[in-house]
């Protein structure tokens, strides 16, 4: 790495913030306050650094070629896998296929196995908190399929109605493609209960892990999901790479997705046949310095150390929570028990977007909308809401500037 | 006859007002106190075929053609959003539909506005700027027909 971080026993995010160079950029002649981690994460400079010397020193394309850069651009690519295979706790490395980020990973399952597994009267079931990543491409296979889409509504809190979620359930249930964190409530679903649920009836499990990826311990071995989607941006990493995890048996019966080089073994008119697991869906050159990147991102996480960092942003969250609740008109959408670092709310009788805009003005990054989940807003009978996102990096003074932004922002708006 | 000021005069008024603001809470004050006194859409006009929709904020725009001169109304659910339809309003309306077609609303830069007008705002102020001018279009089309007749 070309940093080092401290390894403290305890959370040192004054360390952390130092290893983060655009958390010393002003916006608006004010210091950035990011609060828009859910959207993506800023990046360490180790990964900066990561990926600008592969670029300077060993750019090569990898597998085929023989000389010096291709074995050691290859090596570091193939070390990715490895640390992702860790990072998820999957059974193999090959179990680990590189992707642009979760859509393309939910896509790859949604036209491989859904496309050989899915038949006409079949089930699927999804949750009204997906992500339109995780609803799309299940209405096209379905319709192209004429199978069913259901969908496990949410309580008031903005948790699944379990009770619901197992009446769906039955032997024509071939596939639940489930969000295990919310992406516009921060909702950690019971994933272990689908998952088991549901194979109890003969069906696949995916789990989107866009969002949990950063935030929890993932060990797919002990989740027992089918498939395991995420994107390395929001792990730290670069953007433009992700990851599919797939369990081996599985994998090697479905068919290829994009046919070209390197999916490959032998290629003739007559016939072609198919490389090994992971390649057979990694077809064409693959995004190497990005995958590269992701493996310092995943090394400075597991350095800092998910629990530390799980124990500060539960506290963060917790202070945030409180703070928010004392501003008259406020509305936290999304109480679950369980949650993430990410708070949504709505202001009495104010658009999102305005205090999007009036907290940019101060320096303050939120996301407002929909977060592309437009049926869970309809379900809240909301447009959207404003959401405040945090990561590791995030302090308790950037909370209190987050409240005194939206205090003032309210004033005006007034 | 009319004491309606040209696109150009609205423009330099607009910019003027804001030449005297000292920092962005003034401007952003000015724009929601716009969007406040911008007279809310009668409920009729709120109907599908009037709004452009921006991915976050609704802007409902109504035209009309008389005298020879395109007569806007607009509204949007965000106050901020509505100040400027109101500025944009006040700058185009009521005029040929040439003159609407010819305007560069120069003055959005000029008030340091610009970057409402970007792609990711997404606010609908970009499509209303171009309704606004496919109105003018329109108008101008049915014009050259009548004359033709």
């Amino acid at each position: 790495m070309a940093e080092s971080i401290t390894i403290t026993p305890t959370f040192d995010v004054n360390e952390i913030r130092k290893s983060f160079p655009v958390l010393e950029r002003e916006v608006n002649n004010k210091l950035l306050v990011y609060l828009d981690n859910a959207a993506t994460a800023q990046k360490p400079q180790s990964v900066i650094d990561a990926l600008s010397y592969y670029y300077s020193n060993y750019n090569a394309n990898i597998h085929r070629g023989i000389h010096s850069l291709a074995e050691e651009a290859t090596a570091a690519y193939e070390a990715t896998r490895v640390t992702v295979q860790k990072f998820i706790h999957a059974s193999y490395p090959e179990e680990i296929i590189f992707t642009r980020g979760t859509t393309e990973g939910i896509n790859l399952v949604a036209y491989t196995w859904g496309r050989q597994n899915i038949h006409a009267g079949d089930e699927i079931i999804i949750s009204t908190m997906e992500h339109h990543s995780n609803i799309v491409p299940w209405q096209i296979l379905c319709e192209e399929k004429h199978a069913v889409l259901k969908v496990v509504p949410v309580n008031d809190n903005g948790e699944l109605l379990m009770d619901e979620f197992h009446n769906l359930l039955s032997p024509k249930t071939k596939l639940v493609s489930i969000v295990h964190v919310s992406n516009a409530l921060g909702t950690i679903n019971p994933v272990k209960e689908i998952i088991d649920a549901a194979h109890e009836v003969g069906a696949v499990v995916m789990v989107d892990g866009a969002q949990s990826t950063v935030h929890l311990t993932i060990d797919v071995q002990k989740m027992n999901c089918d498939f395991f989607a995420f994107s390395g941006h929001k792990v730290y990493g670069p953007t433009g790479i992700g990851v599919l995890y797939g369990k081996k048996k599985i994998l090697e019966n479905m068919p290829v997705f994009m046919g070209g080089g390197e999916m490959i073994k032998e290629v003739t008119f007559e016939k072609t046949t198919y490389n090994n697991l992971p390649y057979k869906y990694e077809a064409g050159t693959p995004n190497i310095a990005d995958t590269i990147a992701l493996k310092v991102a995943l090394d400075y996480v597991t350095e800092v150390g998910k629990s530390n960092a799980k124990k500060y942003e539960t506290e963060l969250l917790q202070y945030a929570t409180e703070e928010l609740k004392k501003i008259p008109g406020l509305r936290i959408i999304g109480n679950a028990k369980n949650k993430v670092s990410l708070i949504s709310f709505v202001i009495e009788n104010i658009h999102p977007q305005d205090i999007g805009v009036l907290l940019d003005n101060q320096g303050i990054a939120v996301r407002t909308g929909h977060h592309c989940t437009q049926p869970l807003m309809k379900r809240f009978g909301i447009p959207g809401t404003v959401r405040a996102s945090f990561a590791m990096y995030n302090t308790r003074e950037e909370v209190d500037k987050l409240i005194a932004g939206l205090q003032k922002a309210i004033k005006m708006l007034a | 006859m009319s004491d309606k000021k040209s696109i150009k005069e609205t423009e330099d008024e607009i910019i003027e007002a804001f030449s005297w603001f000292e920092n962005w809470e003034e401007k952003y004050e000015y724009i929601i106190e716009l969007g406040k006194k911008l007279p809310e859409l009668d409920e009729k006009y709120k109907k599908e075929e009037n709004i452009i929709k921006g991915c976050q904020s609704t802007v409902w725009l109504v035209a009309d053609y008389h005298d020879g001169k395109v007569f806007y109304q607009a509204d949007s659910d965000a106050i901020i959003v509505k100040g400027l339809v109101s500025m944009l309003i006040s700058v185009l309306s009521e005029h040929t539909p040439d003159e609407i077609l010819n305007s560069k609303l120069d003055f959005i830069r000029e008030i340091g506005m610009m970057s409402h007008l970007a792609q990711t705002r997404s606010n609908g102020l970009v499509a209303m700027i171009k309704q606004i001018k496919n109105y003018a279009l329109a108008f101008k089309s049915v014009n050259a027909e009548n004359i033709v007749q």
